[in-house]
């Protein structure tokens, strides 16, 4: 491809976001002035659910980056999670049912509230134990289903997590039915109003988990390990060459998607995703959500996870509260499909999203 | 064998669409089977009358894998998987031959299924519906989805791999939410119990007494059939007809073009195919298939909702293809029958279980033991049909399973039963010796 030719497609989509961006940067000037308040919340749920997206996008990209695959059973992941968390917070209870109790649920006690610590540092430490059991459960899948397929086509490898995610979602589903499975968060329903509007204390826990996340990655990318998973990223043999041990950073990588994946789990049962507080069938089709978020931003970007992160959550929530009077065409519920138009409109524009590295082809 | 079954002497020979003696006498005696499926075998399904088998306690009574033979619930299974077929040879023009992953092809069936009844469908209160008759709205449906499919391929060419197959991820969210909003609605019905489907009759025009009646019971060529059979025969009949196409197509230019690009696709174009064009031409094809199939399964479904062609149907399609064999028709053929009746078999096998509970003996033990009735039981198998735990019932269990076997041919069988067919057949072909 000669260069005057890709210098006019870049021009092209300039122009193309020129023509997008313009009005509807106008539009929200005007909504700006015209209530304040609302705007401002708006903008707030909007980070929060960017952020949230923010999260699992980089669950998948920690996770592509590696071994170049879309986990597509990251929502799976993101429930068992949440379910995890909800197991050691908030009721003492396996999910299993077992031939022994005659029906009836075995108690078990998490032996961190025992501590006589404070609520929320138990809390605290029962979600960081929960990350852990489901890093475990990110190692167990990668050694079982992904180890053996080092080397086959890459989108073999893509299936097999879509087969990951149908069993797992089905199990996953089955342990949430038995009983409401609150995550029980020492901010949950809790917050403060501006004017009218109501903003709960999750937005910013949402916030803050991203931005912990997002250096967290970015730390991890500086160490040893993280040049390492690069080297890998770029080329499975050279790395192998190198002593790098290829099985074990997939392995890694995977705990660290599947761990991600829960803290994205959990702000999926909670405002602005869903107002209930608890894991339930919904909590696995966040990270359905969130693909777009990835697409967009570029599959193997951190920063391109973020800001697709951002702009999907944002277009979702500002379509949510200004198109509301268009609902009659636009079907109740439309705000969870803007995602996939956002997506679809800026692959158009660009092929690899925001931020991702595009394939070069060799003849 | 009858001689040596690789070697060919022209051209024509080797492309031929049944090349070998052996492969033309297996479809014969397979669509001879094909055809006396529907009607009533006598040893096999039922209860047999030879009091030497009846004294065998497990197939005394019908085996049940085998007694669903001339069984009116079996044959309409058997013409889900014979529709889906259908769909999924369309995929395999364009994710086996093509190479481009899809996972929309969910949306293309809706959109061939909401094509069909908005052509052959009843006009009511809330919905449109133009009564045609079948000649119009079932070639009408491939239509309509391969104008659906050539709108969607031009964003799909410039996308490569998990790009494109997330697209068309998005394309089947997309879809559900049309089918719900008010103008969706006059299409696909309510959200939840969906709208009816126009029925497979074969009529000149409108006329009140279609020409040949297949949605009711009657007799053809003085047999008397009910309107599952008649459903099989004509199924069974479209089946062959689009087997026939995606086999020749493999044989053509096309068919050559789409698999250079496969293989390379940047090779390809510098050997002069055109890539847009033949890319262009595999999604219209493969939305064609599943157009028609979509029209076919929900006129032989009667009644769905929108929310049924679903992520989960398109990963059931994926399924096919990977368990099946990707890239090949009789793989893609066997993929189908194995994934659409294994929840049947599933099904049937639980309930056969259930059934032999009740007796006493070694084999109600071990029923006793797979099964478990009341929340608590140990055994793998759940007879209640809404359990909220472990274990898992039929339905559930059916979805872990198609994952896992998702998982186990990937890992240990790239390809699929197709691939197994041809360890077989290599081991038969050497036999006696091992090599």
């Amino acid at each position: 491809m000669s260069t005057s030719q890709s210098k006019r497609r870049i021009s092209n989509g300039a122009a193309f976001m020129i023509a997008v961006f313009v009005p509807i940067t106008i539009f929200l000037i005007v909504q700006l002035f015209s209530d304040p308040a609302v705007f401002l919340t708006t903008i707030l749920k909007s980070l929060a659910m960017g952020s949230t997206y923010a999260i699992i996008a980089l669950g998948f990209v920690l996770i592509f980056k590696a071994t170049e695959v879309v986990n597509f059973s990251q929502g799976a992941l993101a429930m068992i999670g949440a379910l995890f968390i909800s197991f050691l917070v908030a009721d003492e209870t396996i999910p299993i049912v077992p031939w022994w109790s005659e029906g009836n649920l075995v108690p078990i006690r998490n032996p961190i509230y025992d501590l006589g610590l404070p609520s929320w540092m138990a809390w605290g430490l029962s979600f960081i134990v929960a990350l852990f059991f489901a890093a475990l459960i990110g190692l167990f899948l990668e050694r079982v289903a992904i180890r053996p397929m080092i080397g086959q086509p890459l989108f073999s490898v893509a299936v097999i997590t879509l087969g990951l995610e149908i069993s797992l979602r089905v199990l996953a589903n089955d342990s949430a039915k038995l009983k409401l499975r609150n995550t029980n968060t020492p901010w949950s329903g809790k917050g403060f109003n501006i004017g009218d509007n109501f903003l709960y204390w999750s937005f910013f826990a949402a916030m803050i988990a991203a931005a912990i996340s997002v250096v967290a990655v970015f730390l991890f990318y500086r160490s040893k390990l993280g040049i390492a998973m690069r080297a890998v990223a770029r080329d499975q043999e050279a790395a192998m060459a190198q002593g790098i041990p290829i099985g074990r950073v997939f392995a890694i990588a995977w705990g660290a998607g599947a761990a991600l994946a829960a803290v994205g789990g959990l702000f999926a049962t909670e405002p602005p995703i869903k107002q209930t507080g608890a894991v339930d069938a919904e909590t696995s089709l966040v990270a359905f959500r969130a693909l777009p978020a990835v697409i967009l931003g570029g599959l193997d970007s951190v920063q391109g996870a973020i800001l697709g992160g951002l702009i999907v959550g944002s277009a979702e929530i500002f379509a949510g509260q200004y198109l509301s009077g268009y609902t009659s065409v636009l079907g109740a519920g439309y705000p969870l499909v803007i995602p996939y138009v956002v997506m679809i409109i800026g692959l158009i524009v660009k092929p690899y999203g925001l931020f991702g590295t595009e394939e070069i082809r060799r003849v | 064998m009858f001689r040596r079954p690789n070697l060919y002497t022209s051209y024509q020979a080797e492309t031929q669409v049944l090349p070998t003696f052996t492969k033309k006498v297996i479809a014969i005696f397979a669509i001879v089977a094909l055809f006396l499926m529907p009607f009533d075998v006598p040893i096999i399904s039922g209860p047999t009358e030879l009091p030497i088998l009846r004294s065998i306690p497990l197939i005394g009574d019908g085996l049940p894998f085998f007694r669903f033979l001339g069984d009116a619930a079996w044959l309409r299974y058997m013409s889900d998987a014979m529709i889906v077929v259908v769909a999924a040879l369309g995929l395999n023009i364009l994710t086996g031959m093509a190479g481009q992953v899809s996972l929309g092809h969910a949306f293309f069936l809706g959109v061939g299924a909401y094509t069909g009844a908005f052509l052959g469908g009843h006009a009511t209160d809330s919905v449109y519906g133009h009564g045609l008759p079948m000649w119009i709205w079932l070639p009408g449906a491939g239509v309509g989805a391969a104008l659906v499919g050539i709108i969607v391929s031009p964003v799909a060419v410039r996308l490569r791999g998990l790009y494109l197959a997330i697209v068309t991820l998005g394309l089947v969210f997309l879809g559900i939410h049309m089918g719900n909003t008010d103008w969706g609605r006059k299409f696909a019905g309510d959200p939840s119990l969906g709208r009816s489907f126009p029925e497979m009759d074969l009529r000149v025009w409108k006329e009140e007494t279609p020409l040949v009646s297949i949605s009711e019971k009657g007799s053809w060529f003085g047999v008397e059939m009910s309107s599952n059979q008649k459903e099989f025969l004509f199924v069974a009949a479209v089946m062959l007809v689009f087997i026939f196409f995606a086999v020749n197509i493999k044989r053509t230019r096309t068919g050559r073009a789409l698999q250079a690009i496969r293989d390379r696709d940047i090779a390809a174009e510098v050997m002069g195919v055109a890539e847009f064009k033949y890319k262009l031409v595999a999604f219209a094809t493969s939305s064609f298939f599943a157009g028609v199939a979509g029209a076919l399964y929900a006129s032989h479904i009667g009644k769905m909702p929108a929310a049924q062609f679903n992520l989960i149907l398109s990963i059931e399609f994926i399924a096919i293809l990977l368990i099946g064999g990707a890239g090949t028709v009789a793989g893609t053929i066997m993929g189908s029958f194995f994934v659409i009746l294994l929840p049947e078999l599933v099904k049937d096998f639980s309930d056969w279980l259930s059934e032999r509970a009740e007796g006493e003996g070694i084999v109600a033990s071990v029923s006793e033991v797979i099964l478990s009735g009341n929340q608590g039981d140990f055994g793998p198998i759940s007879t209640a049909t809404q359990t909220p735990n472990y274990p898992l019932n039929v339905f559930d269990l059916n979805l872990v399973l198609y994952g896992v076997l998702i998982i186990v041919f990937l890992i240990f069988e790239p390809l699929g039963l197709y691939g197994i067919w041809i360890k077989v057949r290599n081991y038969w072909k050497r036999w006696p010796f091992s090599y």
